[in-house]
């Protein structure tokens, strides 16, 4: 199979299968979790759900002094990271292309200088990260494999991706093709690890942030 | 033409001066990326050559390559060059035609068996016996195997013959292929284009004439000196690029200052050729000069790559019809564990039995 061949496979097949996987995975999981149910709160509130739950949405993103102060390092690689990753993949002009053909939704982008700077900054903070997480006994005794697993599928489109953008390893073509390929391993795996949070998480928010606010105490 | 002649009398019959003509062997090292100090051997091994038979066989094409190689050059030096060699057989060029041009070509290969280079371009039909395309009543496959037999190289002339091209694109209904899918046991140059750019068969002919050996070639079977680098990498838009400046349509602000063509499906970054840097018409224009994308015609198979528009980051596919289906069954499937979970609830919790404190007691 040439480069060539590879690449059509990544942008044809390949992607069509991997959107599959994730729309029908990611639909399955939040449906399961919502057709659960809840048993009807009957009691009378103290405060408001909704005023709670939208506050929560907010306010969970930002870090808490108490525990900042105990993990300044891991809560600023965790900002770091994120918003590097959210950068690279949704302010790099290629990827807009992508979103506005797929889904006719355009933005403004980044020069490609400083995506390429901020995918270094996000391979960084991912490799601090892993080493976070190994040196913590706590947090190693709580991981399992789908936690390595999941970090290794985030890695890998930004490693690869940086790698393509600047000529190491492959050539340009067949290292777009594994950079697109490992996308399409993210989008197929993402729905059976913890990266559902890419969608959950606002969900989780405003149900925490509900309940508290239901009962009139702080989320 | 006298066939005893060698290229430096020829010239020199035709008013090329010494200068001229060492110029033309500069250019050509440094196209080709020898050392200077080849200049010299380059220009000597020229003086000398006698004149190579070549053959050239037209398969299924369009003609284009013959007029890209013929036509897009005033008389140069390069010209000259390609004058030089003894083009035997070109039912497109030579005169003859019928039985007559067959029996130039029967002769050419008899008396120079083993020492001809051959020339296709055009890729070569293979379903159903090869009878999509015949010449003088013999299909090209059996004309390219009794021809390649009494070859010392081979030059695969144009995407066609390179990699199957245009005739081979998806349904591919005459079963083409390529020079190298059918012939073995050869070297196989590919200068791919459709067409390919003039000054990269004269220098792979230049190189013949000076060393009697093909240029090295990459991992394609093309000559790295044309085919090392991307369009993308040699592009004078390029910084527009890296700046996140691209023409939207082929109308805006963007085109009329010559943003990059990226988002308008330009194929530079993935494909290989030296249009960006050698440019056609004596080095006037190329494509994306013209406003228009690179199509990636030097790459096999550039017409199955998806459309010709849309940005090498798009897929090539409209899932929509899938995509509606996932989300429908994923949903469907969700629901359905869900409301499995809450029967398993509803049975566990009407399978408990009541505890009382004599129970807790026990015996």
């Amino acid at each position: 199979m040439t480069a060539d061949a590879f690449l059509s496979f990544a942008r044809g097949t390949g992607f069509d299968w991997a959107l599959t996987i994730f729309v029908f995975g990611m639909l399955l999981r939040l449906f399961e979790v919502l057709s659960l149910g809840r048993k009807p709160d009957l009691s009378e509130g103290r405060g408001s759900g909704v005023q709670g739950g939208l506050k929560t949405i907010v306010t969970r993103t930002l870090p808490r002094a108490a525990v900042f102060a105990r993990e300044p390092v891991r809560i600023i690689n965790g900002y770091v990271f994120h918003i590097g990753f959210l950068a690279v993949l949704f302010l790099y002009e290629p990827h807009i292309e992508l979103f506005d053909a797929k889904m006719g939704l355009s933005w403004p982008g980044l020069p490609t200088g400083i995506i390429n700077a901020l995918g270094v900054l996000t391979i960084f903070s991912l490799l601090l990260a892993l080493a976070l997480r190994l040196t913590s006994p706590v947090l190693k005794f709580l991981s399992t494999g789908s936690d390595y697993l999941a970090w290794l599928v985030t890695l890998l489109p930004v490693l690869t991706g940086y790698l393509a953008y600047n000529h190491m390893l492959l050539p340009y073509t067949a290292m777009l093709a594994v950079h697109i390929l490992s996308v399409e391993l993210l989008m197929v795996v993402a729905p059976f690890t913890k990266l559902t949070h890419m969608f959950s998480f606002m969900l989780a928010r405003w149900y925490q942030g509900y309940r508290a606010g239901h009962r009139g105490v702080e989320s | 033409m006298k066939d005893d002649q060698t290229l430096g009398e020829r010239l020199r019959e035709s008013g090329i001066s010494r200068r001229g003509f060492l110029k033309f062997c500069a250019t050509t090292a440094s196209m080709m990326a020898l050392p200077p100090s080849m200049v010299p051997a380059i220009a000597a091994a020229l003086e000398t050559a006698r004149r190579p038979s070549v053959i050239w066989l037209s398969f299924q094409e369009c003609t284009g390559c013959t007029e890209s190689l013929t036509r897009s050059h005033a008389p140069t030096v390069e010209g000259l060059i390609f004058d030089h060699i003894s083009l035997d057989y070109h039912h497109t060029l030579q005169a003859a035609s019928g039985e007559a041009a067959e029996e130039a070509r029967r002769i050419a290969m008899e008396e120079n068996h083993g020492n001809y280079l051959l020339i296709v371009d055009g890729s070569i039909p293979q379903k159903d016996g090869g009878v999509y395309s015949t010449i003088a009543g013999i299909t090209n496959l059996a004309m390219l195997e009794e021809v390649a037999e009494g070859a010392a190289a081979i030059v695969a002339i144009g995407t066609c013959a390179a990699y199957g091209g245009l005739p081979h694109a998806n349904p591919n209904p005459t079963g083409a292929a390529s020079v190298s899918d059918i012939i073995s046991g050869k070297p196989i140059l590919n200068v791919s284009g459709c067409p390919p750019i003039p000054t990269v068969i004269t220098g792979v002919l230049a190189h013949y004439l000076t060393f009697g050996t093909l240029p090295e070639l990459d991992h394609l079977g093309r000559p790295k000196a044309f085919f090392g680098n991307s369009i993308h990498d040699r592009c004078y838009r390029r910084p527009f690029y890296e700046r996140g400046q691209f023409a939207e349509t082929f109308d805006d602000e963007g085109a009329r200052k010559g943003w990059c063509l990226f988002k308008l499906g330009c194929k530079g970054p993935t494909t290989y050729n030296a249009c960006a840097t050698e440019k056609w018409n004596q080095h006037t224009s190329f494509p994306i000069q013209a406003g228009h994308g690179c199509i990636g015609c030097s790459e096999p198979d550039f017409w199955d790559r998806g459309g010709f528009y849309d940005a090498l980051s798009v897929p090539t596919d409209d899932a929509g019809n899938i995509l509606l289906g996932a989300a429908v069954a994923g949903a469907a499937a969700g629901a359905a564990v869900g409301l499995m979970n809450r029967k398993k609830q509803n049975t566990d919790t009407r399978a408990h039995e009541k505890v009382t404190v004599d129970d807790l007691n026990g015996d």
